[in-house]
């Protein structure tokens, strides 16, 4: 649907009851600052965006209700390094900050070192080997971790 | 019932008994559950759709010979539309009709409520053309039947809140939808949303038809019915700076009406039988 910025932030608090014209619109805009969108782009069409406030716009609106828990599937997939940066700081602050917790599909194991705490390595839908991501990567037991692992490019 | 043939050889009122009894058990089901869209087998009626195949056959299907019949079209008696309904009615099952709303058991509408508050004794049926109130926010029905199961209803609100982020106010000026006993969100049918609040607490039973959908819902009477609106952004209705320019009267619903090329316009009511009412001494309803 072509709504605006701040109507995608501020649907998820009218579908759970919000019915303050006022503090809706605020709470969008105290997001898109969170999420380091340019507050006046809150009556812009996402269409108008980049690849990355696109990302951000989502995350706003999935993160406007306080949920406790989270699914990101490849949150930076499609986007330039520099944005993936900039994103990857951001969720690591909100975490902090919300207190949240987020659980993370990824292919890149630089996200997956900088933003987890533990990790699951899956292969064909199976769970092969868990624990502290710390552990993992640098003694990763089963083989296909390895494999994993040791493909990362060392610069 | 009765299911005897007419003089000029149609059944009562057009449709056959059997399509009357499938009309009906719909009916039943959608007192029964206000505000829901019930499905039922829409007929091909002698009129195109758009008409208002889905009142005539609701009207149709609810007909007893006794019935005095009142068709108006965005309030007048004498369009179109209203007039070969009525005509319809005569000719299919040999029915007195009236123009005065009080006069009336059975008021077939299309776009507007009558003016003249309606009594416990009284049908109003509506034609309906899109009974999906978020059909243009969400394109499948699939979709939008699963959002009323649920009553997932924030996207309603969302386009209020767009109208209020691009115009400052709530633009939506007629088929305002409403929430009906706090449960199903129903469209009105493209009512001006002047008449939204005469919905509320009605003593008149609230049949809605819409043909080529296939949908037929109701409003038994004294149902709660409420427009929907935010807290700092209330529900409001049209307001006009003049009075009827042909009966005087402050209350009712005004259309604009050109006079010339030069501009000039004028304002009278909608409801033509209320503006007439307010003029003076009725005269007799037509036979």
């Amino acid at each position: 649907m072509g709504v605006s910025a701040g109507a995608n932030i501020g649907e998820r608090l009218m579908s759970v009851g919000a019915r303050h014209y006022g503090n809706i619109r605020e709470q969008a805009l105290d997001w898109l600052g969170k999420v380091e969108i340019d507050q006046s782009r809150i009556d812009d069409l996402p269409h108008t965006f980049s690849g990355g406030m696109q990302q951000r716009l989502q995350i706003a609106r999935n993160l406007v209700t306080a949920p406790r828990l989270v699914l990101m599937d490849e949150p930076t997939g499609g986007l330039d390094v520099s944005v993936q940066a900039r994103l990857l700081d951001l969720i690591r602050s909100l975490v902090r900050d919300l207190n949240l917790s987020v659980i993370l599909v990824t292919h890149d194991l630089a996200v997956a070192r900088l933003l987890s705490t533990r990790l699951m390595v899956m292969q064909r839908g199976e769970v092969i080997e868990q624990g502290l991501t710390d552990q993992i990567l640098d003694d990763p037991q089963a083989p296909y971790s390895q494999l994993l692992v040791s493909s990362v490019l060392q610069v | 019932m009765s299911a005897g043939l007419t003089m000029n050889g149609y059944n009562f009122a057009y449709l056959n008994e059997q399509t009357k009894r499938m009309i009906r058990r719909a009916l039943l089901k959608a007192v029964a559950i206000p505000g829901y869209q019930v499905p039922f087998a829409s007929r091909e009626m002698p009129m195109p759709y758009g008409w208002g195949t889905g009142g005539v056959q609701v009207t149709a299907s609810i007909l007893k010979p006794d019935d005095v019949l009142k068709v108006t079209d965005q309030g007048a008696d004498d369009t179109t539309n209203a007039v070969s309904i009525r005509d319809f009615f005569k000719k299919t099952a040999d029915i007195a009709t009236t123009e005065i709303t009080q006069d009336a058991t059975i008021i077939q509408t299309r776009h507007r409520i009558p003016e003249q508050e309606l009594g416990a004794n009284q049908i109003l049926v509506f034609q309906v053309p899109i009974p999906e109130p978020m059909r243009f926010l969400e394109p499948r029905e699939t979709e939008t039947r699963k959002m009323h199961a649920l009553e997932e209803y924030g996207l309603m609100h969302v386009k209020l809140y767009e109208d209020i982020s691009r115009n400052g106010q709530i633009a939506t000026t007629y088929a305002y939808p409403v929430s009906v006993e706090e449960r199903y969100v129903m469209d009105p049918s493209p009512i001006p949303k002047f008449d939204n609040p005469k919905m509320n607490n009605m003593a008149a039973l609230q049949l809605f038809g819409a043909g080529r959908e296939m949908r037929i819902y109701a409003l038994p009477p004294y149902t709660r019915v409420k427009s929907l609106d935010f807290e700092d952004y209330p529900f409001e209705v049209q307001k006009w700076d003049e009075p009827c320019a042909i009966c005087g009267t402050t209350d009712s619903y005004l259309d604009e009406v050109i006079l010339d090329n030069s501009g000039n316009r004028m304002f009278c009511c909608s409801d033509t039988a209320y503006c007439q009412s307010k003029q003076g001494p009725v005269k007799g309803a037509e036979q």
